[in-house]
Formats: structure tokens, C-alpha cells, sequence
């Protein structure tokens, strides 16, 4: 374990090493002040990394997925297949190490799993090749890369580490009729046809395995420690809690990866996000990268893989660490990482595409080496204290712009950077919300519980625990959404469905769905939800949608009470009945 | 990817600065589901108005775009550089260009090259004087001629490189294909795999 400096050794740092005299500024720090959450005085660093970063993460927010504000849904998701950016040019990392046996000098999970996929080393400052092991393919960003090796007259060079699925665009109601926008059918319709044409493995809506496409991945059992994935979507961070290096990539790089299964890349950087202590009950995964979020800003992350580790996170399952990994991209990070333990051995054994007989031994062997060496160096680290955490939500525009659920609206006046006081006072007024209204006096008109964030079995089962035997408030929406096919099925062997059901929520088919409404399933104008996905970008959930960010557990407490609430809240309201009977 | 070294054709004034992809291409142009066929989509915004350069009889049929300063700025969208070359366009000068956007021209084959902003007028000036004249873009030489005058434009080596060995991303990578093939007789058996189905 490297010393909790912020210091990066060697060339390449960007995290100068010096506690900064301004004093914590800006919302992001406020929020993690008042929740505790910093036990070093690492926060120079968050500090440092972001107001260093902030100019690049504008620029990459501008260019990010689905961020184009002035379209509309529709637009804004096929605006993000068309301009998603390039590979991104992240300073070089890694660099000037002899890869060549990786012996010898200690490395990171991520420099261990980089060094393993190298085709050809770049040198003179050109980039690595890097083998691909998995390519997750979705309707929205391949039409153009299957156009492109047609127009080449290029095959798909491994149909066999290729495996697409419809997800963005599918219905979740009716799912046997024709889709009636015609953007989403004529995307659907050519991947059909492009999975046809080119013979690579496609579940379409109706198929047992069809769902967003990374639970999918997992619950195949494809996802597994050690391995590069690529998918055309920058959530492919998810499969980063197996071990995995997974990043998403644009249209063009998805050409490239059909063609040639590798990538030109220039390494990442480095960082550690240590989250050490238990989560007290009632908080969860969603609510530590809420709150890592909040702390090093929508740009903190900017060209580093992160590597979440401590003792919280090596209590975490398999499917919380999939949650914190989804959202490392809303921290500007390429990739988000967990070293593979016994929990994620146990995850996949006898998933259908896991490792058997002596590969699966030969495999573990090989997985339990991918820990970080004790002495590796990351080129920045960030601290937070898992015991003190509260359930985390978001009141603006961002994923960074988060507090504590028992705090109240920050107020954009006592914000110092100018930047960021406009975009909190412009978040404020999109959401109308006025600063000092305590967050859990805010009414919603909708609930969400979904998305690639928060939609396997687990999650499903967390909400129910809640709603179980109860009612959802008056002339709230609730809507249900399990990430696939066959997490639905599963829930319905459980009695989920039912569960659901007779709280007066929507029990729905597999699919990105309320994530983005690129499907019908989108917020009115100036609708209000409490959502259990990824983005609460203006617009994201409908045209005018306001979108508060949340775990399972506070969309359960959520739809429950009417307005935005803990699990704890219940049980005082059961106290309170009890006393007053 | 076709290989470059002299291209020639109709040579076009568009005498306007800044023109970001935006106006290349606007944004309802995106949602297509091919990488070809953008053709009617190229300054959309500008193509219903008769005195656009493109609407005029001699320049119809551009192929050398004779740009003001700042070509390309704005979003990464790749359909700027398809819409330029579904169009027809080969080449592109400019005093300046957006640098995703000349990034992505060198990617897909159209060649963009860096001229000082009085020889951008001077072209124009030549042009004018005889509309649908055309130009012939050297990248060997790093010229550009138009009737009598010839200047030079600049263009990084790399992209030279690749453009005269037509040289796509994918082409590039596949250069390295007997050391690809190496790596996967390597690749160990655990390795996930989604065929066949399990
Ligand atoms: S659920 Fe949302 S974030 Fe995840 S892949 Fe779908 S649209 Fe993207």
C-alpha cells in the first residue's frame, strides 16, 4: 500500500503534492465536509485534481454521452452515437515501465491487467495495442461501425468475443407489438440486420438473455477478472467490479475493436479510492459513489482508472461493486476497478460462460494474482470513511452536485468558484429548488427504479424488502424496470413482481428504459423523480424532467412517503404510529 | 482507404470564418444509422439559400474547399468529415482547423491542409476570377494550384504519411496482424468466449 500522499511519483503526476491554502470551496466539498466523509486531509488532493481537470472535464462533458442538452432525448442519445470522442489522449501513465515481463517493479490491478493485453508496446509515443477480450454491442452506436466494414468489405474478425443485445431503445410495455418511433425501430431493425449480415450472436427483445447490455454481460457469466471489455457506451465501466478493464468507446473505436479485436491506447493514470469502515443499514454502494462523486467533482476522474478498495468495498457484493464501478465515468473516469476476491469467484462459478473443470482452476490461479502489489504507487489517491456515510441524493443538474439526504439544498451564494456557483444557480433554477429547503421536504411525482446503475436481482430485492405489504403514496408514478430479461424472471419466481404490483408500482420489461427515455418511458415536463440510474442531466428522463438521483433503498422510502426519504424515516413513522396508537 | 498524392477538381470559396460542425452538419442529421449518404446533409442550414456558394452552377461539383480560418470547430461529430466527402470534397485549406475535426479528416481520407490566411485570399481571388476553375492539391509537395498560383500548405507528417499510403485507423492496426494473431494463439482457454451459446 502506497503512503496516502497525493503525490504521484515520477513524470506524469498531475496531483502537485502541496496542501492548498484556499480553503475547501464549492458545493462538492461543502457536501463532503458536512458528511464527514474525509479522514485525511486528502481533500487537497480531490481539490487539486478537479480545479486542475476542470477545464478537460468541460470539454469531455461537452462531447459525453447523451450530455447535449439542447436535443431532446431522442436527438441527444443519437447525438452521443455520433459524437462520442474519440480515444481520449489521457497524459501517459504507465509509461517508460518494461511492460514487457511486468516483473520486478510492483504495479496496480490496472497496470497488471494493461500489461497482460499488450500486442505491441507503443514506443516513441504512439499508442499500446491492446487486445480486447469481450465487445458488448447495443443498437445505438454500431450502425455505423458495421456500415463502415461493409463499406471496407472487412469481416468481424472474433464473432466469438462479440455478442450484441437491444437495450436503449426497446419498449418495456407491450413488447410484442411493432416499436412505434421509428428513430428506435430503424436502429433496432439494423442491428438485426447487421447481426444477420455478419453473423455475430444477438438477443432481441423477447429473448431470455436481452437487457441492458451490462447486466447481461455479467449474468452470462462473460464478464470475469482479468479481462479487457469495450462496448460502445461509456456505463461499460460496470464490469470493472469483476477485475475487468472495461471502458466505453465511440462508434469509430467500435469499428476498430469488429475489425482488428484491439485498440490503439495510451495508458491511463492511476488512482485509488479507499472507502475503509461498514456501512451502517440503510446505506449502500449507490450512496459511496454518490458521495466519491460529490467529493472529487464530475471531473475528478479525468484520464485515471479507478480502483476502489478498503474494507467497505471488500465487503460489498458483487452487484454493489458493479454500482460503483457504472458511475466511475460519472466521475470523469475512463474506468472504474475492484480486485477480484472469493466474493467474485463465488458471483461467477457456474454462470453459463464462466471458466469449468481445470480453466476454472487454471483461471482463479491467475485471478488471485491480479491484487494491487503492496508497494504499487498510484498517481493519486482519495480517502472516505464509510462509517459516517448517509444516504446520498442529488439536488441538481450533475452527479457531483450531491449531499447528504438529512442536509438541505446548498445554498449557491456561499460557492467561491464563479463556474461553479453559475452552474449550481442554473441547476437550482432547472430543478426548481430553493436553497435551505431540507431535502426530505421535497415532493416527487415520480419514482424510477432501474438503469444499468441499479437494476440486477439485488437491487430488485432491496426495493421490495421495503415496499413489501405497503402503498405507494398518492399520485406518485413508481415504475419498475429489471436490466434484463431474465432478472425479471427471477424476480418473478420470487414473488417480486407481485410485491410490486400491489404496492401500486408499474412491474415492467427489461431495458434501459426511464434512463434516458430514449424508449416512451419519460418524465412530463417539470416532472419530479427520484431515480435510481446515473445521470441527472437537464432533460435526461424527458424534456424537462427533473431527475434526483438515489439508492434502491431511498426510491423505496421515496415512493412510499411522497417526498425524498430514508429507510430510517419509516421506521420513525412506524415508532410514531405505535406511540400514538 | 484510398491512397492520396495529387488530387484535383473544382475549387470552392466558402468565405466565411468559423464554420463549426454545426454547420457542417446540423445535429438532426445524426440520428442515421449509416456512415454514407450525408451529402444533402452538408451545410444544411445554408443550402436552401439561392447565393450559397454550393447553389451556384460552377461550383456545383466542388472538390477542393478553400475555406475561412477555424474549419471545423465544435463537437468531435465524425459526420462532418462523411458530409464533406459524400458531397464530393477531397480536400479542405484553411488558415486554421478544429483539431478533433482535422483529427478525424486524416482518419477518414480527407485531406486537410493548413494555408496562411492572405494565400487563402489569394486562392480566392483566383477562383473568383474565373468561377469553376479547378485546383490541383499536392501532398507530396504541399502545394495547392489554382490557374498560375501555386502555395504551400502545411500538414503534420503523420497524417501525410497515412493519407499517401491510404492508411485508415483499422489499416494502420492491421499492419501489426501476424503479431494480433500471435497474442491470441496465446490467449489462455478460461478466456471468455460467447460462442457457441451456452
Ligand atoms: S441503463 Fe442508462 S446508463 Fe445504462 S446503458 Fe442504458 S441508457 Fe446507458
Amino acid at each position: 500500500m502506497s503512503t496516502p500522499s497525493s503525490s504521484a511519483p515520477g513524470a506524469g503526476s498531475e496531483v502537485p503534492n502541496e496542501s492548498s491554502d484556499n480553503a475547501p470551496e464549492g458545493v462538492d466539498t461543502a457536501a463532503a465536509d458536512s458528511a464527514s466523509l474525509d479522514t485525511v486531509a486528502i481533500d487537497t488532493v480531490a481539490i487539486d485534481i478537479r480545479e486542475l481537470l476542470r477545464a478537460d472535464a468541460e470539454a469531455a462533458a461537452a462531447e459525453a454521452e447523451f450530455a447535449d442538452t439542447d436535443l431532446d432525448a431522442t436527438d441527444a442519445a443519437a447525438a452521443e452515437a455520433a459524437d462520442a470522442t474519440p480515444a481520449a489522449d489521457p497524459a501517459p501513465a504507465f509509461d517508460a515501465q518494461d511492460t514487457g515481463a511486468g516483473a520486478g517493479r510492483p504495479r496496480t490491478l490496472a497496470e497488471k491487467v494493461w500489461d497482460d493485453h499488450l500486442v505491441v508496446k507503443g514506443e516513441n509515443g504512439s499508442p499500446d495495442l491492446l487486445y480486447i477480450d469481450l465487445h458488448l454491442v447495443h443498437e445505438v452506436t454500431s450502425p455505423q461501425a458495421f456500415d463502415g466494414l461493409r463499406a471496407e468489405g472487412r469481416p468481424v474478425r472474433r464473432l466469438d468475443l462479440t455478442i450484441a443485445t437491444e437495450d436503449h431503445n426497446t419498449p418495456t410495455l407491450a413488447i410484442d407489438k411493432p416499436i412505434a418511433d421509428l428513430t428506435s425501430r430503424t436502429q433496432i431493425d439494423t442491428l438485426r440486420a447487421n447481426a444477420k449480415e455478419f453473423g455475430v450472436r444477438l438477443h432481441s427483445l423477447g429473448d431470455l438473455e436481452q437487457g441492458i447490455v451490462h447486466v447481461v454481460g455479467p449474468q452470462l457469466g462473460l464478464t470475469m477478472p482479468g479481462i479487457t471489455v469495450v462496448c460502445g457506451d461509456s456505463h461499460t465501466s460496470t464490469h470493472g467490479a469483476f477485475g475487468a478493464m472495461a471502458f466505453g468507446i465511440g462508434t469509430s473505436e467500435v469499428e476498430h475493436v469488429l475489425a482488428t479485436q484491439t485498440l490503439p491506447l495510451k495508458p491511463f493514470k492511476t488512482m485509488a479510492i479507499t472507502v475503509e469502515g461498514t456501512l451502517r443499514p440503510g446505506v449502500t454502494a449507490k450512496d459511496i459513489i454518490l458521495a466519491v462523486i460529490a467529493k472529487i467533482g464530475t471531473g475528478g476522474g479525468q484520464g485515471y482508472v479507478l480502483e476502489y478498495r478498503g474494507s467497505a468495498i471488500r465487503q460489498l457484493s458483487v452487484e454493489g461493486r458493479m454500482t460503483i464501478c457504472n458511475m466511475s465515468i460519472e466521475a470523469g473516469a475512463r474506468a472504474g476497478m475492484v480486485a477480484p476476491d472469493d466474493i467474485t469467484f463465488d458471483y461467477l462459478k457456474g454462470r453459463p460462460h464462466a471458466p469449468a473443470g481445470q480453466d476454472w482452476d487454471d483461471a482463479v490461479a491467475y485471478w488471485r494474482t491480479l491484487q494491487t502489489d503492496d508497494d504499487a504507487v498510484f498517481d493519486a489517491e482519495v480517502f472516505l470513511d464509510a462509517d459516517t456515510l448517509e444516504p446520498f441524493v442529488t439536488w441538481g443538474t450533475n452527479p457531483g452536485q450531491g449531499v447528504s439526504l438529512s442536509e438541505s439544498v446548498p445554498d449557491p451564494s456561499t460557492i467561491i468558484d464563479p463556474n461553479e456557483r453559475a452552474s449550481a444557480e442554473r441547476a437550482l433554477e432547472y430543478m426548481d429548488l430553493e436553497a435551505g429547503t431540507p431535502l426530505k421536504e421535497i415532493k416527487v411525482d415520480a419514482v424510477f427504479m432501474g438503469s444499468c446503475t441499479n437494476s440486477r436481482i439485488e437491487d430488485l430485492r432491496a426495493f421490495a424488502s421495503v415496499i413489501k405489504g405497503q402503498k405507494k403514496a398518492d399520485g406518485v408514478r413508481v415504475m419498475v424496470v429489471p436490466g434484463s430479461a431474465r432478472v425479471r424472471i427471477e424476480a418473478e419466481a420470487e414473488g417480486i413482481d407481485k410485491i410490486v404490483e400491489e404496492f401500486g408500482a408499474e412491474w415492467r420489461f427489461a431495458g434501459c428504459s426511464m434512463c434516458l427515455g430514449m424508449n416512451p418511458d419519460q418524465l412530463a415536463p417539470g416532472e419530479r423523480c427520484a431515480s435510481t440510474s446515473n445521470r441527472n442531466f437537464e432533460g435526461r428522463q424527458g424534456k424537462g424532467g427533473r431527475t434526483h438521483l438515489v439508492s434502491p433503498l431511498v426510491a423505496a422510502a421515496t415512493a412510499i412517503r411522497g417526498t425524498l426519504s430514508s429507510v430510517s424515516d419509516l421506521n420513525e413513522d412506524a415508532k410514531r404510529e405505535t406511540v400514538g396508537a | 482507404m484510398e491512397k492520396i498524392s495529387t488530387l484535383t477538381g473544382v475549387a470552392v470559396p466558402l468565405k466565411r470564418g468559423n464554420v463549426d460542425t454545426d454547420q457542417i452538419i446540423p445535429a438532426v442529421y445524426l440520428k442515421r444509422v449509416t456512415k454514407t449518404g450525408f451529402e444533402d446533409a452538408l451545410f444544411a442550414a445554408w443550402r436552401g439559400d439561392p447565393e450559397f456558394v454550393l447553389n451556384q452552377e460552377p461550383y456545383k461539383n466542388g472538390k477542393v474547399l478553400i475555406a475561412g480560418p477555424d474549419f471545423g470547430t465544435g463537437s468531435s461529430r465524425e459526420h462532418a468529415v462523411w458530409a464533406l466527402r459524400d458531397y464530393g470534397f477531397t480536400a479542405v485549406l484553411s488558415a486554421r482547423f478544429g483539431d478533433i475535426f482535422r483529427g478525424n479528416s486524416g482518419k477518414q481520407g480527407l485531406l486537410t491542409g493548413q494555408v496562411d490566411e492572405a494565400d487563402i485570399e489569394r486562392l480566392w481571388a483566383a477562383i473568383e476570377a474565373q468561377p469553376g476553375i479547378e485546383a490541383t492539391v499536392d501532398l507530396i509537395e504541399k502545394t495547392a494550384t489554382v490557374g498560375d498560383l501555386t502555395v504551400s500548405f502545411a500538414i503534420d507528417d503523420y497524417t501525410r504519411w497515412r493519407l499517401l499510403e491510404g492508411l485508415d485507423d483499422i489499416g494502420l492496426t492491421l499492419r501489426d496482424e501476424a503479431a494480433i494473431t500471435e497474442f491470441e494463439s496465446r490467449r489462455a482457454s478460461w478466456r471468455p468466449r460467447t460462442l457457441p451459446v451456452k
